[in-house]
């Protein structure tokens, strides 16, 4: 045993016998946690939600170090820290491209789970659970959004803040409350500050760890809906599992530096990515006096916003975005189909997903609109499809016929 | 390829079409292009002068140090403090303008912004400064005697005219539709008429040609272009190393995990 062996098993040792919980822990979440060996490439964007989580906060705190959460300096400590901090605009485009990013990977990992049935038993919690990170998730990026200060962050929190207004009898109260001020001012500036650099981060990591917490606890799905617990080896170890570390540990390496590759070019040549990642009119400071002519979310809102403004009625108009979010919770139950993966259910599943998709991307371009007539009635039409969709999956997933799915993952995989 | 190969495909050939029907709806006339090229030191100290000589009394570039544009642009500190500076600021401070706000905002109904980042609050960016330049014509009826096709009812004047000369409008009737509704002109209206174009009168003459003129138009869309964002020419360069970088990375990132994977397949 030379001597760096020796400090290894000796610091090792020291550990072990303080921290007994340790090694075990690394056992059942790394070494040890038997993951199918079929994921596909749908099953990266978990690993890259973290990794953009983890690029979220660290940029976080340098910007911290520079902005300045009042009404009068925000728009102009923006700016100073894109042209006199040294090395602030790549920490800010870091920063901006990660929120934009942050909604593709993780609307992509709540795709992966749609696709092939990750949210059925025993996985309701995992789900719920990613469902509630979403949920904080567009808190902290709309609070963040409003902390520049320029012109959309300003009435984009006015038109966001106003919706609460819909609340019947509390309403108007409940607005004040939120703002800490008759209208949007330094004060709704100061504690949507205090949210999104403290307050929403913590709970947000707290999701994450029990989200990954529950996964482990049952361990994950794959593409063929293929339960590989139900055959283990006479180890205990499934047959067609492999460790997460190294196995999938390496290949998520791999996916972070494709994806890494993918945002830095995003970030030096299409840093605001033509106004939909920084939008032209945050760039002109917040006023109170000039409403701008489009008042729009950034692209990550905008199907929910589509639905909001298709309905005439306001509280109406916001029960419809909130339950558009909300009716997300209810896919475990809603979902009674035997069989999890799209691979082996009937045709009319495929269908209805599909057109699922190009409803969900749809309403997504028309929430950036201007809003004509036909543009209504299509957001209309494409609102009942979304709302249809859910409320009708008890009824249309028992339909048709499903494939027979195999008790091992296939040779082919 | 399996099913769902084919099912995936599918959706991102659906999401394809999107951009497409996007692009159906939009109306508007293009803007010329500006042609800026934010490397070329020239043009930008052109614009620089420009900007300084004409712009710089009313609008200030409240986030640009005249320091770092200094050494952005590749000028001396004697060189800027002799010939574009007109304020009492130290070199190291901010472009502000020495016009009273409060004044201003009396004079012409609103104060003159501020415009350090004036090419990023417009989706044509710098193009849009260009053809802003280029779009002034004489209209009595406005309080400057000044109209602008780009920016229609723009309380700013030419202040470009002596290089310019001082454009008139051409037009023609508006065009009606089938059911004798006006069509709305593209280019703007004057005087109940479509605007179809400008002339210089041979009196109305600027001290530039039309060609001058435009140099002098990419210059100073150029200078802004580059006060809007000071580091865009050092992230363009960086970005090509990172890229490469991360593109390496990737791949012995990829051969690792094919070594590893041998064990599983």
């Amino acid at each position: 045993m030379n001597v760096i062996e020796r400090t290894v098993s000796n610091v090792t040792t020291w550990f072990n016998d303080r921290t007994p919980g340790l090694m075990p822990a690394y056992k059942k979440h790394m070494s040890e946690y038997y993951a199918p060996k079929n994921f596909n490439l749908w099953y990266y964007f978990g690993s890259l939600a973290m990794l953009v989580l983890v690029n979220q906060i660290v940029t976080g705190i340098f910007l911290t170090m520079n902005f300045k959460p009042s009404a009068m300096e925000a728009f102009a400590s923006v700016e100073y820290i894109m042209r006199d901090v040294s090395g602030g605009w790549l920490i800010r485009y870091m920063h901006s491209t990660g929120a934009s990013l942050f909604f593709i990977v993780v609307y992509l990992h709540m795709f992966r789970a749609m696709l092939y049935g990750s949210y059925q038993k025993p996985r309701e919690l995992v789900w719920i659970l990613g469902m509630l990170i979403f949920l904080v998730l567009m808190a902290e990026a709309f609070m963040g959004y409003v902390l520049p200060w320029g012109q959309m962050s300003y009435w984009g929190a006015q038109v966001i803040i106003n919706l609460f207004g819909a609340v019947p009898v509390i309403g108007p109260e409940l607005t004040e409350w939120i703002r800490g001020d008759y209208l949007v001012s330094d004060a709704t500036l100061n504690r949507f500050f205090a949210m999104h650099v403290i307050a929403l981060p913590l709970v947000i990591l707290l999701l994450v760890v029990l989200h990954l917490g529950a996964l482990h606890e049952v361990g994950s799905n794959n593409p063929e809906g293929v339960d590989i617990k139900k055959v283990k080896d006479e180890t205990g170890k499934p047959k067609d599992g492999i460790a997460f570390h190294p196995y999938y540990t390496v290949k998520d390496l791999f996916g972070a530096g494709f994806f890494l590759t993918i945002a830095a070019f995003i970030l030096f040549y299409a840093p605001t990515f033509g106004g939909l990642f920084l939008e032209h009119d945050n760039f002109v400071p917040a006023n109170p006096m000039v409403t701008p002519l489009h008042i729009k979310p950034v692209w990550y809102f905008t199907p929910y916003y589509a639905m909001l403004r298709a309905v005439p009625d306001k509280l109406l108009g916001v029960m419809t975005m909130g339950g558009a979010v909300l009716i997300l919770f209810g896919m475990p139950w809603f979902d009674r189909c035997k069989v999890k993966s799209i691979r082996y259910r009937p045709t009319l599943h495929k269908i209805l997903l599909t057109l699922f998709v190009i409803s969900f991307l749809t309403l997504g371009w028309l929430g950036m609109q201007a809003g004509s007539t036909i543009q209504t009635w299509l957001a209309r039409s494409l609102t009942v499809f979304y709302f249809g969709f859910f409320l009708t999956m008890p009824f249309w997933s028992t339909m048709g016929q499903t494939k027979e799915v195999p008790t091992r993952v296939p040779d082919h995989e | 390829m399996s099913k769902s190969a084919i099912f995936i495909r599918a959706i991102f050939a659906a999401a394809l079409l999107i951009p497409a029907f996007a692009g159906a709806s939009e109306g508007g006339v293009a803007m010329e292009s500006a042609q800026i090229d934010l490397t070329d030191n020239a043009s930008l100290q052109r614009g620089a002068g420009l900007y300084m000589s004409y712009c710089s009394a009313c609008h200030s570039l409240g986030y640009q140090r005249y320091s770092r544009m200094a050494e952005d642009i590749g000028l001396t500190q004697e060189q800027v403090e002799n010939n574009l500076m007109f304020t009492d600021a130290k070199f190291g401070e901010q472009m502000n303008t020495g016009l009273n706000q409060v004044q201003a905002a009396a004079w012409f109904g609103k104060a003159p912004p501020d415009l350090s980042v004036v090419t990023r609050t417009k989706a044509e960016g710098a193009d849009w400064v260009y053809n802003y330049l280029k779009s002034f014509y004489v209209d009595e009826s406005r309080p400057t005697g000044w109209n602008n096709t780009v920016f229609p009812g723009a309380s700013m004047p030419n202040v470009l005219w002596q290089l310019q000369g001082s454009q008139h409008a051409l037009t023609e009737p508006m065009h009606k539709s089938a059911n004798g509704e006006p069509i709305p002109c593209h280019k703007g209206e004057y005087q109940g008429q479509c605007i179809t174009g400008f002339s210089i009168p041979e009196h109305k003459k600027g001290s530039l040609t039309a060609e001058q003129y435009d140099q002098a138009a990419r210059d100073i869309s150029t200078f802004l272009a580059y006060v809007g964002e000071p580091s865009a020419v050092q992230r363009q360069s960086l970005g090509v190393w990172v890229v490469l970088f991360l593109a390496l990375f990737t791949f012995i990132a990829y051969l690792l995990k094919v070594e590893y994977w041998r064990d599983v397949h």
